[in-house]
């Protein structure tokens, strides 16, 4: 192999990140909205071809360690790559290449002709922030590219076209900015303890302080911040008005990702750093978890019930599926904690899909309102028909993805000897039933009146990517292998550590 | 055709039947000939296989691994055969019937109909063959969801609220106990494959087997037994091929049939005898027989009364797994397929007389009889099989459950099957006497037309089935070889 060709294979990582960055730039440079939507395609695609391959090569030959600019860990900025974000850079990675030849269609009708190009370099550098937080190996660089995709998402957020959107985005600013805050106060703590900001150091070095109150803080502040960031209920206030706001696309790309970056980085400190054995057997992390996570199933996705919106149902429905992926992290199991990085992937999926939808709809009658949508499966039988199968999926019906995460959640629940958190698991799916039933019944068997009754299927472009979502959820809940098999060799790794 | 091939079929044929349909939306015609020749290949197919099964083979089909531990896998064993038997046949008569039901109607979006339809079917199928709790699960729900938009077919209020406490309850009670079940089973046994006397450990507390029991049988919502059986009258808002479809060829008859399976393949009569905690089975199941007959003879609809009537037969088969006897089983088993029989044809009796008269309660049929004797001589011979009266398939059944009942001394069984026979010739037997002996109302024929019998298809559907009921009772053979094979006796 000439010296050439083996650099490009070992600068992967850097690619993953410097590829958006630079898009980003481009777009803002040459502001035309169809190269914007082109230079977004290509390095969407580009994405998960790196990220796929950089997961193989972990899968094989174990972790890649690669030191930025030289500067040899854990002295300089070390990007690593394990089963665990290895398997989080394909989904964010992924979720963006899907993403992209949906946006063009639905960004043309929702954005100002003249912000349009804007939207795709904003939506690259939160691409860049959430692949960063993803793969960095580095306490205060996971900071730096929350930081870049929270700034993002901000003005993803304020170009929806409701007013309310600039709201909702100035409310995710405050609160997003505050979980930001308390996650660098706690790396702080961690840095003053250990004097490294290194993962793989800090792991090491944390054993000889771990009693130490400014570690117990630390770890208080970094839950406390993380939370905020995943919307874990009652953190979670932010969550539904940005949803809801924000334009389809950018609903789509940031329900299906932002949150489960901040999950992989909260299991990271966990496990990692802090280690299983301390977080959840010296403190009262798991009935704390435990509480929020059931509080957040059943409060939230009774809320999701009485909603009008069905973008903001949704919204509410992605607080309570947050809940499962914490509670499979309460669970502190192999079995429970294969359930929660599992469903990262499977909500991804399923959520992606029901927002798509929405963003058909959206496209072809001007809202997401449940009274406007009747009969509306009529007009667009196939948009709708992958709703149908998606919130299938949300349910948990056998067959499809939402189940695959179920079983293994509930498994790791009667494992543990919680035959009740095995009902109550069970019991909430009951709810998403009536919230799911609500749309279907008013979407499929009601007489189309009023827009839905002149509705058509929206363009090519984003039925079939619609569609490629819907199938998956489907695909990976008949065959788990590629998800759930992944996700149990990443949970068996998480609690290996990296000591 | 090797036996695999054949089960891959019978899930395949209805299955693309229904991707089919929607092609000839605009032609009627072909789009029904669609729908009859899938039913004629499918109960070709399935009596292909029923020679294999008599002799003693266990065709299967190979296993897709979803993930570790939970496979989609088929076999057929004879209880499964007989529920497939049942099905196919039935869903070739149905689909006559519906053909006239629906055109004579004006029934509006009749290609959906048919293709919820036939995935209906290909589910019932996969129910019929699983080899394990998780494929008999997923085709389950795929049989719920599948048949939800059959029950709101109508569009109006009542059939989506109908709709609703179907789905929710189904879907409800399977999720929220039979999941659990299932887990629990696979945690504790090791395995979720069917096997023949059982495959829990003996290490479970009796207490424990009789709360596993317990969230089996209300689990599996489609069995009916009180009070979970709310959904089956709220059902009745669907059009008569539905309700058919409902009561006789699939629904029902999968939850009664996934009980039964999960006694003897799951638990296993001698497991559960041992154990002790099962007789509570017993009580509910005699319950239902009784209380819902007792609902049944106050009902003015017919349908309504029928749909009781289901649901007091439904617990006959669970009253007859709860005996615990090899023979009492076989009585589970035959029962399964008389009742479909005679079952289907009061059905569509009714549906006959809604189409020719638009008659709904039972206090309007006087003298109906001389205006429609093919149907309502078709529905004397469903009510006297209802009954037990010999020369019909029900007294078949009730034959071997009561021979069990006694082996066993449960003499609780065996004064709920008497009583009950009493209270079904009870709310059976007025009709079919108002029918053909009273005087028609003054003004019937002003009221419902001076009209005759139903279109033909549907007189033709309902006789074969009346017909059906007489000949199951005539050559029972190898029905009840079927299901002695099940049990393992008279071989």
């Amino acid at each position: 192999m000439t010296e050439q060709g083996l650099h490009l294979a070992d600068q992967l990582p850097a690619l993953q990140i410097a590829l958006p960055l630079t898009g980003a730039v481009l777009c803002a440079l040459i502001d035309r909205r169809g190269f914007g939507w082109f230079i977004a395609t290509l390095v969407s695609f580009a994405m998960p071809v790196i990220s796929i391959m950089m997961l193989a090569q972990v899968l094989t030959t174990g972790p890649i360690s690669y030191a930025f600019g030289g500067w040899e860990p854990p002295y300089g900025i070390e990007y690593r790559v394990d089963i665990v974000n290895g398997f989080l850079l394909v989904l964010v990675s992924l979720m963006g290449a899907v993403v992209m030849p949906y946006a063009r269609r639905s960004v043309a009708a929702e954005i100002a002709e003249n912000k349009q190009a804007w939207f795709y370099c904003v939506y690259l550098l939160c691409l860049a922030g959430l692949l960063g937080m993803a793969i960095t190996g580095d306490a205060f660089n996971a900071f730096v590219f929350m930081e870049i995709s929270s700034l993002a998402m901000y003005v993803l957020i304020a170009l929806g076209s409701d007013r309310r959107a600039l709201v909702a985005a100035y409310q995710y600013l405050i609160l997003g900015t505050m979980g930001a805050t308390f996650y660098v106060i706690g790396v702080g703590l961690l840095f003053a303890m250990t004097g490294t900001l290194n993962f793989v150091d800090m792991a090491e070095r944390i054993v000889a302080v771990e009693q130490t109150r400014p570690v117990l803080a630390a770890l208080a502040f970094i839950t406390v911040g993380m939370c905020l960031k995943l919307a874990l209920f009652p953190l979670h206030v932010w969550l539904p008005n940005a949803y809801t706001g924000a334009p389809s696309v950018a609903t789509v790309f940031i329900a299906s990702t932002a949150t489960k970056v901040a999950v992989y980085l909260l299991l990271r400190y966990y496990f990692s750093i802090f280690g299983a054995a301390f977080v959840f057997e010296d403190l009262p992390v798991t009935p704390i978890l435990l509480i929020m996570s059931v509080a957040a199933m059943y409060i939230a996705s009774a809320v999701a019930i009485f909603q009008s919106n069905i973008k903001r149902m949704l919204a509410y429905s992605s607080v309570a599926q947050i809940g499962y992926i914490t509670l499979g992290i309460a669970e502190a199991t192999p079995l429970g904690l294969t359930g929660a990085i599992v469903h990262l992937f499977n909500h991804a999926l399923m959520k992606g899909a029901l927002f798509m939808v929405m963003g058909c709809i959206a496209f072809r009658i001007g809202n997401c309102r449940l009274n406007n949508m009747a009969g509306i499966g009529r007009r667009m039988p196939i948009t709708m028909a992958a709703f149908v199968i998606a919130g299938l999926s949300l349910i948990g019906v056998p067959g499809t993805v939402g189940f695959i995460s179920k079983w293994y959640l509930a498994l790791a629940a009667i494992e543990n000897g919680w035959w009740w958190l095995a009902f109550l698991i069970m019991g909430s799916s009951f709810l998403a039933v009536i919230y799911i039933g609500r749309v279907i019944e008013m979407a499929w068997f009601r007489e189309p009146t009023g827009a839905a009754a002149e509705a058509t299927e929206p363009p090519l472009s984003m039925l079939i990517t619609t569609w490629v979502l819907a199938g998956a959820c489907i695909a990976f809940g008949i065959d788990s292998e590629m998800t759930a098999g992944v996700a149990s060799q990443a949970a068996e790794a998480l609690f290996a550590g990296l000591r | 055709m090797s036996g695999g091939t054949l089960i891959l079929l019978a899930l395949a044929i209805p299955f693309v039947a229904a991707l089919l349909i929607p092609l000839f939306h605009k032609q009627p015609n072909v789009r029904e000939t669609v729908t009859l020749l899938a039913a004629v290949l499918l109960a070709i197919d399935i009596y292909t296989l029923l020679p294999m099964v008599l002799a003693g083979e266990v065709p299967m089909l190979g296993t897709l691994e979803v993930m570790p531990g939970l496979e989609i896998a088929f076999s057929v064993e004879p209880l499964g055969m007989i529920f497939a038997c049942v099905a196919a046949t039935l869903w070739i008569v149905n689909s006559i019937y519906s053909i006239g039901y629906m055109r004579g109607n004006r029934e509006p979006r009749q290609t959906s109909f048919y293709v919820c339809f036939a995935v209906a079917i290909s589910a019932t199928m996969g129910i019929a063959f699983s080899e394990n709790l998780f494929t008999i699960f997923l085709f389950y729900e795929i049989l719920t969801l599948s048949t939800y938009p059959l029950v709101t077919h109508k569009g109006n209020d009542a059939a989506r609220i109908g709709g609703r406490i179907y789905l929710t309850l189904l879907l409800g009670t399977s999720m929220m106990l039979l999941l659990p079940a299932i887990i629990w089973t696979g945690a504790v046994a090791g395995t979720l494959t069917f096997v023949k006397g059982g495959i829990l450990p003996e290490t479970l507390s009796p207490a424990l087997v009789g709360v596993l029991l317990f969230l089996f049988v209300y689990g599996i919502g489609k069995a009916a037994v009180m009070p979970i059986h709310f959904w089956l009258p709220a059902a009745m808002v669907a059009p008569t091929p539905v309700s058919a479809l409902l009561h006789a060829v699939a629904v029902v008859k999968a939850g009664v049939f996934t009980v039964t399976k999960v006694v003897v393949y799951v638990f296993g009569v001698d497991y559960l005898v041992n154990a002790g905690t099962a007789d509570w089975m017993m009580w509910v199941a005699g319950f239902t027989v009784i209380v819902a007959s007792l609902v049944a003879l106050r009902q003015d609809n017919l349908k309504k009364r029928l749909a009781y009537s289901t649901i007091s037969q439904l617990s006959y088969v669970v009253l007859a797994a709860s005996i615990l006897t090899p023979i009492s089983l076989v009585g589970a088993a035959v029962h399964i397929a008389a009742h479909a029989v005679s079952k289907i044809t009061l059905f569509f009796a009714a549906g006959s007389i809604y189409t020719a008269a638009h008659v709904t309660e039972v206090s309007q049929m006087n003298g109906i009889g001389r205006r429609m004797p093919w149907t309502m001589g078709a529905f004397a011979i469903g009510a006297l099989s209802m009954i037990g009266v010999p020369p019909t398939a029900g007294f078949l059944s009730k034959w071997f459950i009561l021979s069990g009942a006694y082996s066993a001394e449960a003499w609780l069984a065996v004064g709920v099957v008497i009583l009950s026979t009493a209270l079904n010739a009870g709310y059976f037997l007025p009709i079919v006497y108002s029918a053909f002996l009273r005087k028609e109302d003054e003004n019937h024929a002003k009221d419902h037309g001076n009209h005759g019998e139903a279109p033909l298809p549907i007189v033709i559907a309902l006789t074969a089935t009346a017909a059906g009921t007489v000949l199951l009772f005539l050559f029972p053979g190898q029905l009840v070889t079927l299901a002695k094979m099940m049990m393992g006796i008279g071989q």
